[in-house]
């Protein structure tokens, strides 16, 4: 039965918060960056109100954020902290450090471009640079998806199969600051939906333990681990990564139960008979869906594809919602300088190459450092994309849309 | 303040077992059996990248008896400020798995490289934020676990492979970084400076440093046999003479409504009271293959003066601060 809900107005930082205020974690350490800091302000004042048990760790940089959030997550906390751009860049080292760990922590991350020179706007520099990290990365569209993300990352991230980190991306301003309705649950049902933390059990000195710093059962967490058993220990993260993808499934039908929204990998649309299409993460989608709207009312077979799950990369669900598509353009807000495409690109073409039947894929990199998307930029997208189409060949495959002559 | 008697402490089990793969001679193991000798329930240890680390907790085996992480090099203190806060959380919260104990103390190890340099600034913001719990410094007075390179807490003089005595330069050109007065300065609840060649002594101040809530700061000096050059059994000897030459100071440093009150412990104490039983500091240095420059070919006497002379200064500052 789906449960009692109420529409708030809430920006995507504020809709981070507030799911985390009704999580309740215990702690939460983070650092002010924009366009992140909203949801520090709006923890922080939770916290000053009584209306959280969580111990607000105000520390001195993001990577004392993170690297909190270890030792609390470590000694059986839930642990959350927020960031963006340099502040995530600043935490590069213990994201891999936390996710080999096996710390089911929670991170918002407002996307801002990752600088210099310098600049506090959005694209998705920042989480392309954590692709590598192991954590589950989530893209969102809007403030609803933060919110439905900011309550299942919970689930996913501790889940016994999984035990691995969970990123919350959402475009910093074109989200994080756009006040929209949003639907929320009562603080009970979330509370029963997250339930209490779970512990992944493992081998001590002394028999089966769980994987926490416990002063009666004490184990060892983040040994030197050398040529006989890293290797091992890395292919086992990998391996509960893979396992991330039922997980997160099973996680959106219990949350399909209780919101009555049901939550996808990847969202295909109008891709039936489409002859061309985009596919992409973040806000942007939104708009390209409208796009695809006025493209379909003038006559053009147009569609789209907005991928909510990133990390893992959902392969078999994007192989089936691009389908016979001739022709696929992605939309991406990041850039491998140096690389033969951006990484989205980059990777659904690794994803297609065995496909027998696969589109011709050109890569639109757009927005960066918070440039518009426009629906007339989205329209010169397609307008490209129709023309690779007639000429049946790829001619540019990298190209920098929106950009001043 | 439990009382601590060589006796108890004598019985009470290691927390850091045998079989750990630290050099012969390590003072590192001494002072963390010592520290941990003097915990009085439940602890949390965590413990930065460093010789100490890597030596205890080579997978699959651990020498630790006590629940410990490690993390990396620069950020113990905030490492030891999430698990603090945990602490707080589930006991406000009276639910989670660390509610049960009414008291969990957590306790910070890393050396000079994670705490003068690399790790300052995570160690200045646990303790501005005044999380509870013990840092303790391993002081060997280099990068011992990369291979003896240069760090804010090498000493004026001292040969490291960053900072080697050459034909030119007489090893590192720069004074130790002042690093308990700088602590201290954060107005610090407790300060202590440690030398395991008065054990006693060392549990004694653990325990205090425990016990006192709010952050604490022990500082331990860790001779280092490969990094000195001196025989690994004379770690405890170079240690005393540290003390005996006033190059190490022991002493407490309190506050006390917002002041800074400091007491020299009972060997410092001693040399202030009967100044002529100072010993010079050639009587450390000639112990120690570091400060050979200082002796051979020749000897350097403005070498040696520049550092009595610093060395002197600073005793005099502290004798000042303690009121002797």
């Amino acid at each position: 039965m789906v449960a009692k809900q109420k529409m708030t107005g809430l920006n995507g930082d504020e809709a981070s918060a507030y799911a985390t205020k009704q999580v309740d974690p215990d702690v939460v350490a983070a650092y002010p960056i924009t366009p992140q800091t909203i949801i520090v302000e709006r923890y922080s004042e939770y916290v000053a109100d009584g209306l959280v048990g969580s111990e607000f760790v105000a520390v001195e940089s993001e990577h004392s954020a993170l690297s909190a959030c270890v030792g609390a997550s470590a000694a059986g906390a839930r642990a959350f902290t927020a960031t963006a751009a340099n502040g995530l860049a600043l935490m590069w080292e213990i994201l891999f450090i936390a996710a080999g760990l096996r710390m089911p922590i929670v991170m918002a991350v407002a996307n801002r471009s990752l600088g210099g020179p310098i600049n506090i706007h959005n694209d998705h520099s920042d989480a392309m640079g954590a692709r590598d990290a192991g954590w589950v990365q989530i893209f969102c569209e809007n403030s609803q998806e933060v919110y439905d993300a900011s309550v299942e990352a919970w689930r996913i991230a501790e889940h016994p199969d999984v035990q691995l980190p969970v990123m919350v991306n959402f475009d910093g301003f074109t989200i994080s600051h756009t006040m929209e309705n949003v639907y929320t649950l009562e603080d009970e049902d979330v509370k029963k939906f997250v339930g209490k933390r779970i512990y992944m059990k493992t081998e001590g000195p002394k028999g089966e333990v769980e994987f926490r710093l416990d002063p009666e059962k004490p184990i060892s967490i983040g040994p030197l681990d050398l040529q006989d058993f890293y290797f091992e220990h890395k292919v086992q993260q990998m391996e509960a990564m893979k396992g991330t993808l039922k997980v997160i499934k099973k996680v959106d039908k219990e949350f399909e139960k209780i919101t009555g929204r049901k939550l996808e990998y990847v969202y295909p649309y109008k891709m039936g008979d489409a002859e061309v299409a985009v596919v992409g993460l973040g806000s942007a989608m939104g708009t390209v869906r409208e796009v695809v709207d006025e493209l379909r009312a003038e006559g053009i077979k147009a569609g789209m594809i907005k991928m909510r799950l990133f990390r893992p990369f959902p392969v078999e669900e994007l192989k089936k919602a691009i389908g016979n598509v001739p022709v696929l353009g992605v939309m991406e807000k990041a850039y491998s300088i140096g690389g033969p495409g951006a990484p989205l690109y980059e990777e659904i073409k690794t994803v297609l190459y065995d496909s027998p039947k696969r589109p011709l894929v050109a890569d639109y990199i757009n927005g960066l450092g918070g440039k518009d998307t426009s629906p007339e930029l989205i329209r010169g997208i397609f307008k490209s994309l129709q023309k690779i189409k007639e000429k049946g060949a790829v001619v540019e495959p990298v190209t920098y849309v929106g950009v001043r002559e | 303040m439990s009382d601590i008697t060589l006796k108890d402490m004598a019985r009470k089990p290691d927390a850091l077992v045998c079989g750990a793969r630290l050099c012969a001679g390590c003072d590192e193991t001494i002072v963390v059996r010592q520290v941990m000798k003097a915990t009085r329930g439940p602890t949390i240890v965590t413990n930065a990248t460093g010789c100490l680390e890597v030596s205890t907790s080579i997978f699959p085996y651990t020498s630790w008896e006590v629940p410990w992480i490690h993390c990396a090099f620069e950020n113990v203190a905030a490492v030891a400020s999430g698990i603090e806060a945990t602490i707080k959380a589930m006991h406000k919260k009276k639910e989670g798995p660390l509610a049960k104990y009414p008291k969990v103390d957590v306790i910070a190890f890393a050396g000079d490289g994670g705490t003068y340099d690399i790790g300052f600034q995570a160690l200045s913001g646990a303790i501005e934020r005044g999380h509870d719990f013990t840092y303790v410094l391993l002081d060997n007075e280099a990068y011992m676990n990369t291979g003896i390179q240069r760090s804010g807490g090498t000493p004026f003089g001292a040969s490291t492979t960053t900072s080697p005595a050459g034909k030119a330069i007489h090893g590192k050109t720069e004074t130790k970084k002042p690093i308990d007065e700088i602590i201290i300065a954060h107005g610090t609840p407790y300060v202590a400076t440690i030398n395991t060649a008065w054990p006693l002594d060392v549990m004694k101040k653990a325990r205090k440093a425990i016990e006192v809530d709010g952050p604490t700061f022990l500082h331990s000096l860790a001779p280092c046999s490969r990094g000195w050059r001196f025989p690994p059994e004379k770690t405890v000897e170079v240690g005393r003479l540290a003390t005996q030459t006033c190059v190490f100071p022991l002493f407490e440093c309190r506050q006390e409504k917002g002041r800074p009150v400091y007491e020299l412990s009972a060997p410092s104490l001693a040399i202030a009271k009967k100044p002529e039983s100072k010993k010079p500091i050639e009587a450390y240095l000639e112990q120690q293959g570091r400060f050979r420059h200082f002796f051979k070919p020749t000897r350097n006497e403005a070498l040696l003066k520049e550092l009595q002379e610093s060395i002197d200064t600073r005793w005099q500052i502290l004798c000042e601060k303690a009121g002797v």
